[in-house]
């Protein structure tokens, strides 16, 4: 069973979440419903400083034993910086999907994104409603 | 898609389930390096009444076995099992098998899950065409099932549950016993590079035989593991998965099947791997890890400097070695251990090192 969905922050239909900096940028992982999926996550490709992305492009690359996954940005931006700890402990993801396990930080072109992503509510009746 | 008459079982287990040959199979009850690591270092317990078997049964049983295997089957004592390849005219793979030796003119060969159709018509087509009319096919595989053991703690556990000692079981041979009042198969084989057992019985026992094992085995920490973990096993110990290292494009020689073909006798395919063999060996299989981060995975391409030379054929994560191998089939000049290579992954070129086969032995 996967953790509550933490009410700080905004989801995506791809499980990925965004935290608002409060300062023009934001912090993205992947959800715990995610990473339970997922299971033994074992590498993790991680994008350069300074890399331009558009809403819901590919951002990152999350690889368990059995499966490659791309993991999508969920806002317009350009990535400020990065967890290097994953490089040696992707199982960091695993353990603490919302907080040690956070992947990318994005300065926002244009924060009014935000509101295209679900809250924390509507995330979880996605989960529900999708079959999940 | 087709189900095992363990599937309520995995489910209630909480398996992740996928696709594999037509049948949904458990990929993984908890996570696969949990699994991994349960059979390397205690037992693990397989659904595997996916694969398909056959009986060929008849006084010249043998002889038509002889024409069909490219392995000789000559002295295989009663009770021995042989791994096998089954070539077509070409030299090309139809499938690898196992062939048990139950008694005089009475053999069970066993299939993987995606071929066993395939197998039985070859079968059934070249015994006419050879003419083997008194030989009998039966594809019993419906009514079959099949779970493996595997692990240094599976001899531990499956004793607690047979008369027979399994001590005088040697590597690669079966007994006819019984289990829980079932007639069963049991052989000391399996397909993760550890002791274990392979046990057969009537499909609709194996509900009460896969309990009893868990239940049996729950001592020594005893793990139901799905077929994430059964291919990172097997790839470790250097076994081959058809559809992966092999299909019928390749013939043995290209693989590390070799040792499976007798140039000697007569069988469907020799004379095209005798001429393979005269004109010599150009592509083989090989292992290989990486030297940079990241993972190969099956069809990404390799390069040796800047020539495209092949493609990875299986890779993974090792949960052992804590790193990324696999298997490719590549130019024979190429293969020598320690060899560079590269592997192109999602547009980049990451180095990695050819070794030796397998990755992971067992001490004995």
């Amino acid at each position: 069973m996967y953790k509550p969905n933490q009410t700080d922050r905004k989801y995506s239909k791809q499980h990925e979440w965004a935290l608002d900096n409060q300062d023009g940028t934001i912090t993205m992982g992947i959800s715990d419903y995610a990473q339970d999926q997922l299971t033994d996550i074992v590498f993790v490709e991680l994008p350069e400083i300074g890399r331009k992305v558009s809403q819901f492009d590919p951002l990152a690359v999350i690889e368990s034993v059995k499966s490659v996954s791309d993991i999508y940005s969920p806002v317009s931006g350009t990535v400020i910086d990065v967890n290097k700890s994953l490089e040696d402990q992707p199982e960091l993801i695993n353990q603490d999907a919302f907080g040690e396990g956070w992947i990318v930080k994005i300065k926002m072109e244009d924060p009014s994104e935000l509101n295209a992503l679900m809250d924390a509510a509507a995330y979880d009746d996605f989960l529900k409603s999708d079959g999940h | 898609m087709k189900q095992t008459p363990l599937y309520e079982r995995h489910a209630a287990l909480g398996a992740k389930f996928t696709d594999f040959g037509g049948w949904n199979m458990p990929v993984q009850y908890t996570n696969v390096i949990e699994e991994h690591l349960a059979t390397r270092h205690g037992a693990g317990l397989f659904d595997i009444c996916h694969m398909g078997e056959m009986e060929v049964m008849g006084k010249r049983a043998f002889d038509f076995l002889q024409r069909i295997m490219s392995r000789n089957l000559e002295g295989q004592a009663n009770g021995q099992i042989k791994l096998c390849v089954m070539t077509n005219e070409q030299g090309g793979i139809i499938d690898d098998l196992t062939v048990y030796k139950l008694d005089d003119g009475y053999y069970m060969v066993v299939t993987n899950a995606g071929t066993r159709e395939k197998d039985v018509e070859w079968l059934r087509v070249k015994k006419n065409e050879l003419g083997f009319d008194d030989v009998q096919i039966t594809d019993i595989s419906d009514i079959t099932g099949k779970i493996d053991l595997q692990g240094p703690k599976a001899q531990d556990i499956l004793q607690r549950l047979l008369p027979d000692d399994l001590n005088a079981l040697r590597f690669y041979y079966a007994v006819r016993t019984v289990i829980l009042n079932t007639p069963v198969i049991v052989s000391r084989s399996g397909y993760t590079g550890e002791d274990g057992f392979e046990i057969y019985a009537s499909a609709d026992r194996m509900g009460d035989l896969w309990d009893l094992i868990l239940k049996t085995g729950a001592p020594e920490g005893i793990k139901p593991v799905g077929l994430g973990a059964r291919d990172t096993l097997r790839l470790e110990a250097g076994m081959m998965l058809y559809g992966h290292e092999m299909d019928e494009t390749v013939t043995p020689f290209e693989v590390v099947y070799g040792r499976l073909v007798d140039l000697n006798k007569d069988f469907i395919g020799c004379d095209a791997l005798r001429k393979q063999k005269e004109a010599g060996i150009t592509r083989s299989l090989a292992g290989f890890e990486m030297l940079e981060r990241g993972i190969a995975r099956a069809g990404y391409k390799i390069w040796k400097d800047d020539r495209e030379v092949g493609a990875v054929t299986s890779g993974t994560y090792s949960p052992t070695f804590g790193k990324a191998i696999g298997m490719a089939a590549i130019p024979i000049e190429c293969t020598p251990d320690g060899t560079e290579i590269q592997i192109e992954i999602r547009g980049g070129k990451f180095r990695a090192k050819v070794t030796t086969l397998p990755f992971y032995k067992r001490k004995k």
